[in-house]
């Protein structure tokens, strides 16, 4: 059955369309088209190489696809630049964490709140009227988040000197300060222990559920995936073999000579 | 005792010409922190910002030597002086309009490049600079004077001479570059840590991929840069012009400022601070002491070999990120 298709048009939020993505000679991504629904929790799961983290990119504006169409909220996305995408509410994090090292985790999250901060250069200098009430009501929603993932007592602290699942955690925070519509998250699990998996875990669902954010996420681990999502996508070689509810993707043969390396 | 109240005397006015150092050493540091670049044009930012000042208030005709080769006329400036104000509001202008220019120009085709590319850029901006400040202005030794304070300050003067019965000899214009450099790092400091936009300036430093990611225009974070960098290009020029005039020497002070840098750090605005007034502190006493020992004239060499030791025992300097070599 054909996904596209079988959703109401109202509750997709983001569908890709046969994206093709080229580098040079090299097709990091062929043909690849399905949707993301509001509210759901997305998964794009393959092995290694598979062209995850690409398709990902292209989500996130960071490489521009040489074929296919992205609709977001309904419109046909025009080619943006990457810090444009920003401001359609497409927050993300990184695999290999891209925080800002040298600043604390207060002013990690407010840079998530840019989008929104439209005071000009000469209002910040003399810090004065609009410049000073935006800093405020930012803080107070960048605050809320604090407390959401628990993370009050080290909100000063600079983020490199926190250790490796917290700075996971605050980038999560960073991202989800910019209140998004689409929030992208690259294997946020990788490198993890299993404490800290779980709470990773326990806090991507509550953001889901609680806050109604729509997730698309990368994962290796497929034990982890399967749990989470609500419907996975599974890419190899740059194209699309499975896409479906976890069951059904987890059955697909397929999906299980993609894992096990069997050769076409 | 006298000795010793002579050295505090050379110490204080190394202090001050450290500042001075240190303040072509903070261009540098502020553009290689946002955007990777070193920018060799540092130091002819200083001449050049300088020249149009010191041509816009003295009234010279813009490219009056060119004009008046190609059209055999015999142009010889305005005729008047541009109120100092005005002079100063139209070199900031300048340099802004430069700093648009250069990201318009040459950064935007060079993104993702190497960074000895962006170097290499940057040494053909800064000859082009040179030439075209020349052109534009002349060739000439000019007298920069806007009526900063000069001269020996009587009162510093008196007042030490009440305290210890020596006179100390301080220059009133390094007072006030003082006071204006201390003043300047504190704004930037404050801007940096408390605007938004000084915040988008942090994040770009650190990571340029996560900076997109939250919505960071890094072309605009660049021309923001590069005009910082022009205005602190702006304040050295008027504290070493009026101190040695106008003239393409000016642009060789930052040759002091390579050592300032190998000592405090490419990465560290505090780092340019502290290696600056070290180099300005330390070339003055190593002369007071040392120099009568090997014939004097140390100050030429002394900030190099101070450079060369510490790049063998510490080549990210004092303040510097540590240089990880991932293999």
């Amino acid at each position: 059955m054909d996904q596209t298709e079988a959703t109401n048009r109202n509750d997709t939020l983001m569908d890709i369309v046969k994206v093709t993505l080229r580098f040079g000679g090299v097709k990091a991504l062929s043909d690849v088209s399905f949707n993301i629904q509001r509210g759901e929790i997305r998964a794009i799961i393959g092995p290694n190489g598979a062209g995850k983290s690409s398709m990902l990119n292209v989500i996130n504006g960071f490489y521009t696809p040489q074929e296919g169409e992205i609709w977001f909220e309904g419109k046909l996305r025009p080619r943006l630049k990457p810090h444009q995408i920003a401001y359609q509410r497409i927050a993300r994090t990184f695999q290999n964490i891209a925080l800002f090292e040298g600043m604390t985790v207060l002013d990690n999250m407010m840079t998530g709140r840019m989008i929104y901060m439209k005071s000009g250069l000469l209002s910040q200098l003399a810090w004065w009227g609009k410049a000073e009430r935006e800093e405020t009501e930012n803080r107070l929603i960048v605050e809320k988040i604090i407390d959401f993932l628990e993370i009050q007592a080290i909100r000063k602290t600079p983020v490199g000197m926190l250790p490796y699942g917290l700075q996971k955690r605050v980038e999560l925070g960073r991202a989800l300060a910019a209140e998004p519509m689409l929030l992208l998250l690259d294997e946020p699990m990788a490198g993890m222990n299993n404490e800290e998996k779980e709470d990773m875990c326990r806090f991507i669902l509550d953001v889901n559920e609680e806050l109604g954010t729509t997730i698309a996420l990368i994962e290796h681990d497929m034990g982890v995936v399967m749990d989470l999502a609500d419907r996975v996508v599974v890419i190899d070689h740059g194209e699309k073999i499975a896409d479906g509810q976890p069951d059904e993707v987890r059955n697909d043969q397929n999906v299980i000579d993609a894992y096990l390396g069997v050769s076409h | 005792m006298q000795t010793l109240l002579f050295a505090l005397e050379v110490s204080l006015n190394g202090f001050m010409t450290g500042i001075l150092y240190a303040l072509v050493a903070l261009g540098f540091v502020l553009i290689f922190k946002a955007s990777g670049v070193f920018n060799y044009a540092q130091g002819v930012m200083v001449l050049f910002a300088a020249l149009t000042l010191v041509g816009l208030q003295q009234g010279i005709v813009p490219f009056e030597h060119l004009i008046n080769n190609l059209l055999g006329t015999s142009i010889h400036g305005f005729g008047w002086n541009m109120p100092t104000f005005l002079a100063l509001l139209l070199t900031l202008l300048t340099m802004l309009l430069l700093a648009w220019l250069v990201e318009k120009l040459i950064l935007k085709h060079l993104v993702n490049q190497n960074p000895v590319i962006l170097f290499m850029a940057t040494i053909g901006l800064a000859y082009f600079l040179e030439g075209f400040g020349d052109l534009m202005w002349g060739a000439d030794l000019k007298k920069l004077d806007i009526g900063v304070p000069m001269g020996i300050s009587d009162t510093v003067e008196q007042a030490t001479y009440d305290w210890f019965g020596y006179g100390f000899f301080i220059d009133r214009l390094d007072i006030t570059a003082s006071i204006v450099a201390a003043l300047l790092v504190i704004g930037l400091t404050i801007f940096s840590q408390f605007s938004k936009t000084g915040r988008a300036l942090r994040a770009v430093a650190d990571d340029h991929q996560a900076a997109l990611s939250v919505g960071i225009s890094l072309r605009r974070i660049w021309v923001i840069v590069w005009s910082i960098a022009g205005l602190v290009a702006l304040i050295a020029g008027i504290f070493w012009g009026s101190k040695s005039g106008v003239q393409f020497s000016l642009s060789l002070v930052a040759l002091k400022a390579l050592p300032v840098l190998m000592l405090g750090g490419l990465t560290s605005i505090p780092g340019a601070i502290v290696g600056g007034l070290l180099i300005g502190v330390g070339e003055k006493l190593f002369d007071f002491m040392v120099g009568p020992m090997i014939g004097g004239a140390t100050e030429n060499w002394f900030a190099y070999v101070v450079a060369l030791v510490f790049l063998l025992f510490r080549p990210q300097g004092l303040f510097g990120e540590k240089i990880i070599e991932r293999v």
